[in-house]
């Protein structure tokens, strides 16, 4: 895999404490690079999701600072770009899928990038198409299942062309079949991407990096990642 | 108390109220809206009997005409009407006039029978077209026509996302009574009961401002920063045309029935 100089997120020395549990983030560096699939493992409550939130900039960090593609990330605005080249896929598909029906939810992010509505349906339904989500078109969202839900939701993200996927637990809650179907799309996508995951299993056979986040520091993780390749 | 408003919760979650396909069902969605409101407007105004019973007369037609299902329309006239019959009990005695009979020192009036009758068959008119116009079609759609209408876009988008999470949030409702449940939780009057609830619904709350906030986050990751599309377009063809002329000529013979002595 080539990697190239470049890192396309870079956090540097990032804490993050909340009001009555603590520092959850000490000094937290790290950087992806093109063609990465990064797993972070860590306890329940280590803060896995709020390092997410903080690379997007849905919390503010206390200090230390996120540069995305080369750009380093204060204001909102700021955010606001990286967040269209960043997609993350919440860990509860029904916080992410707001809209009556599935056409209008994948439609929602091109048309916030400036496409027009014509373009953002032809977008919707070539990434529907892709994830062989075909004819959900107009089904309503909060009838789909567990599955189907997930799907939808990173159609959701796919459809904004991002280059890094940013995946909160994306087999919560999904059954076998779902799951295969899931990491067999996310294999043959190019794009980098960070995960969280309790699933051993499904994190092994994606990752190409492991990471630890323990007390609020985030390290590298390299014999148990090459461990799980050799039960896969 | 939990089953009537586990019913609430769930008998419209985002969906049009049962009925078979119709010729109304085809009408613009906006013409029906307006029409109603129309409708609503003239017929609570009016003063004498003939206009409104014709009013009524209408909605019965137009119930016909979209085939609601008739049990369930029933049911929900009659939970308004439960309301309307404690009006015709107490408006005879605070209204003067001739007195019918007399109980306990009061007198019930003439007057005061007519005018709560006047007001029960304005009320079911007024329901009965909404119900047939407008809870035919589907939340969703509703919310479109009024965004299209220039109802101030907060308010669409409040319908909308409402129409979107009454589902889930009543999902959550459920999922945590039935904890309660499996842990052999029985409702009864006493403290334990009220305290339980409470903590029942302060959680639902809870839940329900975390949600928002996430999808709030959500919206915001895919480069969300204050505008919401609305995906259709709606086009006006010559039948609602047409049902909206008949229905405007209908109202203004009811506005005409109104004003004494041009008949």
């Amino acid at each position: 895999m080539a990697y190239s100089n470049q890192p396309l997120i870079k956090i540097e020395d990032l804490h993050y404490a909340y009001p009555r549990r603590g520092n959850v983030l000490n000094a937290v560096n790290f950087a992806l690079y093109e063609g990465e699939r990064v797993v972070i493992n860590g306890d329940n409550g280590a803060g896995k999701t709020t390092l997410l939130h903080l690379i997007v900039g849905l919390k503010k960090a206390k200090r230390g600072q996120v540069f995305g593609f080369g750009q380093a990330c204060h204001s909102e605005k700021e955010f606001n770009q990286l967040r269209a080249k960043a997609g993350l896929l919440f860990q509860d598909p029904d916080d992410q899928l707001f809209c009556p029906t599935v056409l209008e939810d994948v439609m929602f992010g091109p048309l916030n990038l400036g496409f027009n509505k014509q373009q953002a349906i032809d977008k919707s339904i070539k990434i529907l198409k892709k994830l062989g989500m075909e004819g959900f078109e107009s089904r309503i969202t909060h009838q789909l299942s567990g599955g189907e839900k997930r799907m939808v939701t990173l159609a959701t993200v796919l459809v904004m062309e991002p280059q890094v996927l940013i995946l909160d637990e994306p087999t919560n809650a999904l059954d076998e079949k779902a799951k295969a179907r899931l990491l067999n799309v996310l294999l043959a996508l190019p794009q980098a991407m960070i995960i969280i995951s309790h699933d051993k299993l499904f994190s092994a056979q994606l990752a190409t990096r492991n990471m630890n986040l323990e007390n609020g520091f985030l390290t590298e993780q390299t014999n148990t990642g090459q461990q799980h390749k050799e039960v896969v | 108390m939990s089953q009537s408003l586990e019913h609430s919760l769930t008998s419209w979650s985002g969906q049009a109220l049962k009925h078979k396909a119709s010729w109304i069902d085809d009408i613009d969605a906006r013409v029906r809206v307006v029409c109603s409101a129309l409708f609503a407007l003239v017929v609570v105004s009016s003063q004498f009997f003939t206009p409104t019973l014709l009013g009524l007369l209408c909605a019965f037609m137009l119930v016909k005409a979209s085939k609601l299902n008739i049990k369930r329309t029933l049911r929900r006239v009659v939970a308004m009407d439960l309301f309307m019959l404690t009006l015709i009990c107490v408006l005879p005695f605070t209204t003067p006039g001739d007195a019918i009979f007399t109980v306990m020192g009061l007198t019930a009036s003439w007057q005061g029978l007519l005018h709560a009758l006047l007001i029960t068959v304005k009320a079911n008119a007024v329901l009965l077209v909404l119900f047939s116009l407008v809870a035919t079609m589907s939340a969703s759609t509703l919310g479109h026509a009024l965004a299209h209408l220039k109802v101030p876009d907060k308010l669409v988008h409040l319908l909308l996302f409402m129409v979107r999470y009454l589902d889930v949030i009543s999902q959550e409702y459920k999922k945590m009574r039935r904890a309660m449940q499996a842990r052999a939780f029985v409702l009864r009057t006493n403290r334990h009961t009220w305290k339980s609830i409470g903590y029942l619904f302060g959680m639902l709350l809870i839940r329900s401002v975390e949600r928002a906030e996430r999808i709030s986050d959500a919206m915001k990751c895919r480069g969300f920063c204050g505008r919401y599309y609305l995906n259709d377009e709606m086009k006006i063809r010559s039948m609602d045309w047409v049902f909206a002329i008949v229905f405007l000529s209908f109202l203004i013979l009811l506005i005409g029935l109104n004003i004494n002595g041009l008949f």
